[in-house]
């Protein structure tokens, strides 16, 4: 193996992460209980620091390194600061409701740092193995957070079914990588395109490879049929970590979808016997049952759970159709619908406060009464996740139905806006408990400040974007590379 | 030369800019944000002012034309421009919103600031409707309108408002989407979203009737056509005064647009080929819907299936064509458009007079049951005078401004098809029924209780708003040919369009 120091400037973004990890875990060991803002702070400036690393690093040409098994590619650079991006929010949305209730302690942070590095390595995956090692590093962190407040029995149940859950998925993803490789006789996902294009191989082995994979990636997508873990896991786990792992890790999985499929068996994608049908399935059946059984919560997280399923229905709509400008679309959608989601999941934790969890619909009545700006922001994030223009969550919709269309599968975007204004329903009762209901809890709203700015940014992000579309949209077709 | 500058942008924008300034106002200080969206609102009507009077008729061009790229990538463009179909539309807008922020004035209590950012914010998306000439920014204007609309409803509406409110916004998203995917699909046939491409993309008769199809899906719900009516009668009902007025005189008009812009010129073949159904929707409109207006109790209601009944005479006017220029009837076919388009803009006042006058009542004995009135021109006369002045417009009395569209739609009619006139022409008959027995049993007779005994009669507020849209009534009525000669280019060269089939 051939190694210099130069070979070490793509990864610097990794390593940058992997050092703040390191010393957060030990800094918060000497600190005393009063002084974990420390820990916070230093979280954050790294986070910050590393944002900056990876844009230093980021350039248009593709470099492949470690005997093939990473990849920094304009993907990967957008992917990996839209992560960092992501997380800063997560964690300062995170830090008020963890003081609140005693979970304010170091492990929230480290293990925080490590499942951002997962996610970082994933992105940056050109093997089965590397893209693993990412993979399982984010599922044991956030299996860890998920059960992090040790007095919930809810939490633990939570964290139990992750775990068991999450492993089988793990399995059916490492018996399909096993099959390919038996195929193919490759791990690297350039070697294995190579591969398949030249088609010398046992088609069945390869075939049942994929199906074991595509299980592997609905599973960690939340995609139907695989989606039973999402709402237990997001009605179950703290309401922090549940923005955790509802924003971030969805774009590391838009990433490993990427990778697996399009980097690695794009020759594969073809009609029915591809995994284009597959998607297919996935995507008809995500959207449906995803947005008929939101519509049945009463709790906010459960139905952001479910709503979250019906989105990725969407984002399986773009890789789907198997061009350049449906993984634009797809990647658009899922940056967009990851900075949704954390907004919504934000208001949520802003809501709550010592002693009550703003958890069920009912908890939302009145709210523009009690807090006009903040029902505005939310009222922002709803219209966006239901696709109603002027918000971004149109174009985002717009662009993958465009996508679908161009590839002769209209009846698709005809399914996947029906499914919309069943979706449109659950949304717009948010907007409806906070606009037309009165008020049945009159406690005024304590949110900090950073908080309130923090918040108010990622609601009026929806405006922006959504009327200024062009720039965002341009970035992803570039990271894609059109 | 004023016809170079943004007039358009300036109309979009400036309500809306003033909106969320508004917005921002808070409550503060009530009577300042109001003040503030009452001179936005002139402002607004101010600077849309020079779309008519620069506005060239002789020409069925666009006028007024912006033109930026918006999103390149996806072809979409910042596209504006007004022509003699969409630009009196415009001025109904800007001309109505001030109405409606006078209008709710003293009667909005609870977060006024929001009321009105609500309706100048709308007024912007509206007139954003009408001038876009991309079909994408169409579409983002068109649905951006729910949003206003929606909390409109259901924030400052009536005991039922909730049920109203979410069934508005699902009907008329439901009907939209459909639109949505239509439009994509024909973006990959012309390559970009420019409406006047669309207008000239050849299309095979299968493609036409299955977009006609998704239009008329998003249109009729709009407009709105009997069967997918029935949000209306909920949403007036249920929404303020302010809300109403802006619903029937505005909002419905965006869809009888939508066949002009869309249906007719993009899909001429399919729109004769299913004609049929149009025209067919449209008398059961016209006379169903009357009768149904008949027995109704509750006045907003009466007044909500009135604005069914008379929105079936634009699409009647609007597709009764094909049949005159079969019939080779010569000007028989610009009467039919001409008459439907005259009727939206009349409607727009007489609907929103009615429902003004309504919501004086209204705001007095917090009633729209027709039998907790009677008398009211005993301790009203100078309501009564209005008020009957406008039913009788709605009623189509010669001289306002609901006869000359009605008359014309009748007179197109008769050349198509005996029958169609004679079916529409019991509107005539319906039409006064419903309206002067409502006025009878309202306004007339004896005082019936003291409710009605203790009224006082219009402040200078409701005197101003009545007493302008009176005048608009009546100067349509009495002299409707500058109306007619500034969409005459635009209505014949829509004609010759149609006139070409696309197959």
């Amino acid at each position: 193996m051939q190694f210099d120091s130069t070979q070490l400037i793509p990864v610097l973004p990794e390593i940058s992460l992997l050092t703040l990890a390191c010393v957060v875990l030990v800094v918060d060991l000497y600190i005393r209980e009063e002084q974990r803002i420390l820990t916070y702070a230093i979280t954050q400036i790294g986070l910050i620091l590393t944002l900056g690393v990876t844009i230093a690093v980021s350039m248009p040409a593709e470099q492949i390194l470690f005997d093939g098994s990473y990849i920094r590619d304009p993907m990967s650079d957008l992917l990996k600061m839209a992560i960092l991006v992501i997380s800063f929010l997560a964690f300062l949305y995170a830090k008020d409701y963890l003081r609140d209730r005693g979970l304010f302690k170091g492990e929230f942070y480290t293990l925080g740092l490590f499942a951002v590095l997962g996610m970082m390595v994933m992105t940056s995956a050109n093997s089965f193995l590397t893209i693993y090692l990412g993979l399982e590093l984010l599922a044991l962190c956030l299996y860890a957070l998920v059960a992090f407040d040790r007095e919930s029995p809810r939490g633990a149940e939570a964290a139990m079914k992750y775990f068991v859950l999450g492993a089988l998925a793990s399995g059916m993803l490492l018996y399909g990588i096993s099959m390919i490789y038996g195929a193919a006789g490759t791990l690297q996902f350039d070697e294995l395109a190579a591969v398949v294009k030249k088609g010398d191989l046992n088609q069945l082995v390869m075939i049942f490879g994929v199906v074991f994979l595509v299980i592997g990636l609905a599973f960690k997508l939340g995609a139907v049929p695989f989606h039973m873990w999402v709402p237990d896991i997001y009605h179950g786990a703290p309401t922090p970590v549940t923005l955790l792992i509802g924003s971030a890790p969805k774009i590391a999985a838009f990433a490993l979808t990427m990778r697996i499929l399009v980097d690695g068996l794009s020759e594969l994608h073809g009609g029915w016997e591809g995994w284009q049908g597959m998607l297919i399935i996935l995507a008809v059946l995500s959207m449906g049952i995803g947005n008929l059984i939101a519509i049945a919560q009463a709790n906010i997280k459960r139905m952001l759970g479910y709503s979250t399923i019906s989105h990725v229905g969407f984002i399986l709509l773009g890789i789907l159709a198997g061009t350049q400008e449906g993984y634009t679309a797809a990647m658009f959608y899922t940056l967009v619908y990851a900075l949704m989601s954390a907004g919504g999941f934000g208001i949520v934790i802003a809501l709550s406060r010592k002693g009550f969890e703003a958890e069920n619909l009912e908890d939302y009545k009145g709210l523009n009464q009690r807090n006009p700006w903040f029902a505005g922001m939310m009222l922002l994030l709803m219209f966006s996740m239901a696709g109603v223009p002027p918000t971004v969550g149109f174009f985002a919709k717009l662009f993958v139905l465009d996508a679908v269309v161009s590839v002769d599968l209209t009846w698709l975007a005809l399914v996947g806006v029906f499914f919309s204004i069943i979706g449109a329903f659950y949304y717009i009762r948010i907007v409806k408990l906070m606009y037309f209901d009165q008020p049945s809890d009159e406690t005024p709203l304590t949110i900090g400040v950073d908080t309130q700015v923090a918040l108010s940014l990622n609601g009026l992000a929806m405006l922006f974007f959504g009327l200024f579309p062009a720039g965002l949209l341009s970035l992803c077709s570039s990271a894609i590379g059109t | 030369m004023i016809a170079d500058w943004p007039i358009l942008s300036l109309t979009v924008w400036i309500p809306i800019i003033g909106g969320f300034m508004v917005l921002a106002s808070g409550d503060r200080e009530a009577n300042a944000t109001k003040w503030t969206a009452l001179i936005i609102s002139i402002l607004t009507f101010i600077v849309s002012l020079p779309l008519w009077f620069a506005f060239d008729s002789s020409t069925s061009a666009m006028q007024f034309v912006e033109r930026v790229p918006w999103v390149p990538a996806f072809d979409v463009e910042y596209y504006m421009g007004v022509d003699g179909i969409s630009m009196p539309l415009i001025i109904l807008t800007t001309f109505i919103t001030p109405l409606v922020v006078i209008a709710g004035w003293e009667v909005i209590k609870y977060r006024p600031s929001q009321y009105m950012a609500s309706f100048l914010i709308m007024e912007g998306v509206m007139v954003g409707v009408f001038s876009a000439l991309d079909a994408m920014l169409f579409y983002v204007y068109w649905e951006a309108m729910l949003i206003p609309m929606f909390l409109i409803i259901g924030i400052w509406g009536g005991a039922n408002r909730v049920y109203a409110t979410i069934k508005f916004f699902l009907y008329t998203f439901l009907g939209s989407v459909f639109m949505l995917v239509a439009l994509i699909y024909m973006y990959f046939q012309s390559g970009n979203f420019d409406i006047l491409g669309f207008h000239t993309l050849k299309l095979g008769l299968t493609e036409q009737i299955l977009i006609f199809i998704a239009f008329l899906l998003a249109f009729a719900v709009k407009v709105p056509m009997w069967p997918v009516h029935t949000w209306l009668p909920d949403a007036h009902v249920e929404a303020p005064t302010g809300g109403s007025v802006i619903l029937a005189a505005i909002m419905l008009k965006i869809g009888g647009y939508g066949f002009l812009r869309f249906s007719l010129p993009i899909t001429p073949d399919a729109s004769h080929t299913l004609d049929w159904l149009i025209i067919g929707m449209s008398l059961i409109a016209v006379v169903y819907i009357g009768f149904v207006a008949l027995i109704q109790q509750d006045m907003k209601k009466l007044i909500a299936y009135s604005s069914i009944a008379h929105m079936g005479f634009v699409t009647l006017g609007f597709f009764i064509v094909f049949i005159i220029s079969q019939n080779n009837a010569g000007s028989g076919a610009a009467l039919g458009v001409q008459g439907g388009m005259v009727q939206m803009v009349s409607h727009g006042f007489i609907s929103a007079a009615l429902f003004l006058c309504v919501g004086v009542l209204y705001d007095r004995l917090h009633s729209r049951e027709i039998k907790d009135y009677g008398g009211v021109v005993n301790t009203m006369p100078v309501f009564g005078a209005f008020m009957v002045f406008f039913a009788m417009a709605n009623a189509g009395l010669p001289g306002t401004s609901g006869f000359v569209g009605e008359f014309m739609v009748i007179l197109a009619s008769f050349r198509a098809d005996f029958w169609y006139a004679f079916l529409a022409a019991t509107t005539l008959i319906i039409g006064a029924a419903y309206t002067l027995w409502m006025v009878k049993r309202v306004i007339f007779g004896e005082v019936t209780n003291e409710g009605v005994a203790a009224l006082e009669d219009m402040n200078h507020r409701e005197y101003i708003v009545l007493g302008t849209l009176a005048a608009a009534v009546l100067l349509l009525g009495l002299w409707p040919a500058p109306l007619v000669e500034v969409m005459d280019a635009s209505v014949n060269n829509l004609l010759q369009h149609i006139a070409v089939s696309k197959l």
